[in-house]
């Protein structure tokens, strides 16, 4: 490892840092304009071109407004409770492939800031980390609707989290059959293993083998993201505002880039994991090289604002879950399903590689 | 190996740093008036005993530990404590201090056992495999191969625990408790 290595990885960093908030100033404002459209509104229109700054001045609003501490608070904890929030939210994309390898200065340089081979491990570990942050702040208020929103934060992680944890072996244990025979837990890898195609045309995805896998997680990254149909956290009509009651300026602000930084990264990972990552067409040979090159990032943000949007889609469109419908759709349908989904699916590879007991 | 050498090598400086960290926290843990802080200082005390595990390359284990310690454990304390003792501030009879020189002697007599047992086994013999990442399949493979009796063991073992604690926590009710009960 010379200067160059050193250098390349910093600059894989800074990238992905760069990355996370640019597009979460995008995302606040897309999901103002698609939920505005959704509800014959017209939405955010002046700063800008389309209304495209908005997030910017609202940003820039809440940084100059005063962070007031109320003096019931647990002081320690109740400032370092938004940055327990950004932090997981910007480690968990460091595992995220977004993009094919390319050649720069006689080497091959992944486009990943950290390729563990324990990737989805460190993903599962990182987004239970994310459930600290609400519930010391809702704690650490002092104040009763934040607490309130603090434990409902706790359940509903540790439910649906045990749901996304069994899509994902799903996902691992179906990559056993392409590839060196063993599952892997390296996102690369799993993408890597998604090339190629069924049948001739149809693209190697694991959606394909594994749809229900694929609509588990979809619900359990709603639901781990704290979002609507889920948000039952920051219920607004129930508990004032929720959580993050006690907040404002910049430390509201933080909560509010954890929660869109983390509605993208959950997205990427599930366009990853199902939707075969950076894999798509780079007619490599007919294109310039770089155009190859910059490629399969395209696709991969293309199949990530694809699973963005639906996020937004059911925000405008299902009503929030009542407590009790939260708690029995993720312990009595999700994780049985989850089971059942795990056993048949391991029968199916079984008999693919053993063949049927009684041929 | 004189403490000399043992000090000069960079990798010792983090493991001493992090030993300490875990000691430190692990006292706080036990020390600390307010039931939360004590809950944290925990985190902190498992987040320093995963740093230990990357230390010995065993990524797997380390991050297996932050899931299900950090990641749910605590979580799960934080909610019963959210759910029974909510408010903010001190709980003086937290720190029990008459109880001070058994918890001490207990916790040293344990330590001491722990680690004449793991000095007496593994003597001066050098851990294979440190430096180089630990493949996964092949942990997999050790687990539900070589050691598939004890693993087992081990989850039948918790599934006793559980049902145990579920019956010592749910007293049934007498049927006149349920008769009231029933009433209101």
């Amino acid at each position: 490892m010379d200067i160059v290595d050193v250098l390349l990885i910093g600059l894989r960093v800074v990238a992905t840092f760069a990355l996370l908030l640019v597009v979460t100033i995008l995302n606040v404002w897309a999901e103002r304009k698609v939920v505005a459209d959704m509800q014959n509104r017209i939405g955010p229109d002046r700063a800008g071109p389309w209304g495209i700054l908005q997030t910017v001045a609202d940003g820039l609003k809440l940084f100059f407004k005063e962070s007031v501490t109320p003096s019931k608070v647990e002081r320690g904890v109740y400032l370092a409770a938004p940055f327990l929030a950004v932090v997981p939210a910007f480690l968990i994309f460091s595992v995220v492939p977004w993009g094919a390898p390319v050649e720069v200065f006689g080497r091959t340089m992944p486009l990943q800031v950290a390729d563990l081979n324990v990737g989805l491990l460190f993903i599962l570990a990182m987004s239970s980390m994310a459930v600290y942050a609400v519930v010391l702040a809702g704690w650490s208020s002092g104040s009763k609707y934040p607490l309130l929103g603090g434990v409902r934060a706790t359940a509903q992680a540790i439910s649906y989290e045990a749901a996304m944890g069994l899509a994902m072996v799903a996902v691992v244990m179906y990559s056993a059959t392409t590839g060196d025979g063993t599952g892997t837990l390296s996102l690369a890898e799993l993408v890597e293993r998604q090339a190629g195609t069924f049948l001739g045309f149809i693209p190697r995805w694991n959606i394909i083998p594994q749809f229900v896998a694929f609509a588990i997680f979809l619900v359990a990254i709603v639901a781990e993201t704290n979002r609507a149909p889920f948000d039952l956290v920051e219920a607004e009509q129930e508990l004032v505002g929720g959580f993050h009651t006690e907040y404002s300026g910049m430390r509201f602000a933080m909560f509010f880039l954890a929660e869109y930084i983390n509605v993208f990264s959950m997205s990427a990972i599930a366009a990853t994991l199902f939707l075969g990552g950076w894999n798509g067409p780079t007619w490599s040979g007919i294109l310039p090289a770089w155009i190859s090159a910059i490629l399969p990032v395209f696709w991969l943000l293309v199949k990530t604002y694809a699973i963005v949007f639906v996020f937004f889609w059911i925000r405008a469109t299902l009503p929030r879950l009542r407590y009790d419908q939260l708690m029995q759709l993720g312990w009595k349908r999700l994780i049985p399903g989850a089971l059942a989904w795990l056993m048949v699916s391991a029968l199916f590879i079984g008999f693919r590689r053993f063949g049927l007991p009684w041929g | 190996m004189s403490f000399s050498d043992w000090i000069s090598q960079p990798v010792n400086w983090v493991f001493l740093g992090l030993a300490l960290a875990v000691l430190a926290a692990g006292f706080r843990v036990v020390t600390s008036q307010n039931v939360v802080h004590a809950a944290l200082f925990l985190v902190a005390t498992l987040a320093g005993v995963a740093g230990l595990f990357v230390l010995l390359s065993a990524e797997f284990v380390a991050w297996v530990l932050v899931l299900v310690y950090i990641g749910a454990v605590v979580v799960l304390f934080l909610f019963g404590i959210m759910i029974t003792r909510a408010p903010t501030g001190q709980d003086v009879g937290l720190d029990n201090r008459r109880a001070r020189p058994v918890a001490a002697v207990v916790s040293l007599g344990l330590f001491g056992v722990l680690s004449w047992t793991s000095v007496r086994a593994f003597q001066d013999t050098a851990v294979a495999g440190v430096g180089e990442r630990t493949p996964t399949d092949i942990l997999g493979e050790a687990l539900l191969g070589r050691f598939v009796f004890p693993f087992e063991v081990v989850g039948f073992v918790l599934l006793a625990a559980l049902i145990g604690g579920i019956t010592l926590a749910r007293r049934d009710l007498t049927p006149k408790e349920e008769e009231e009960r029933g009433a209101v």
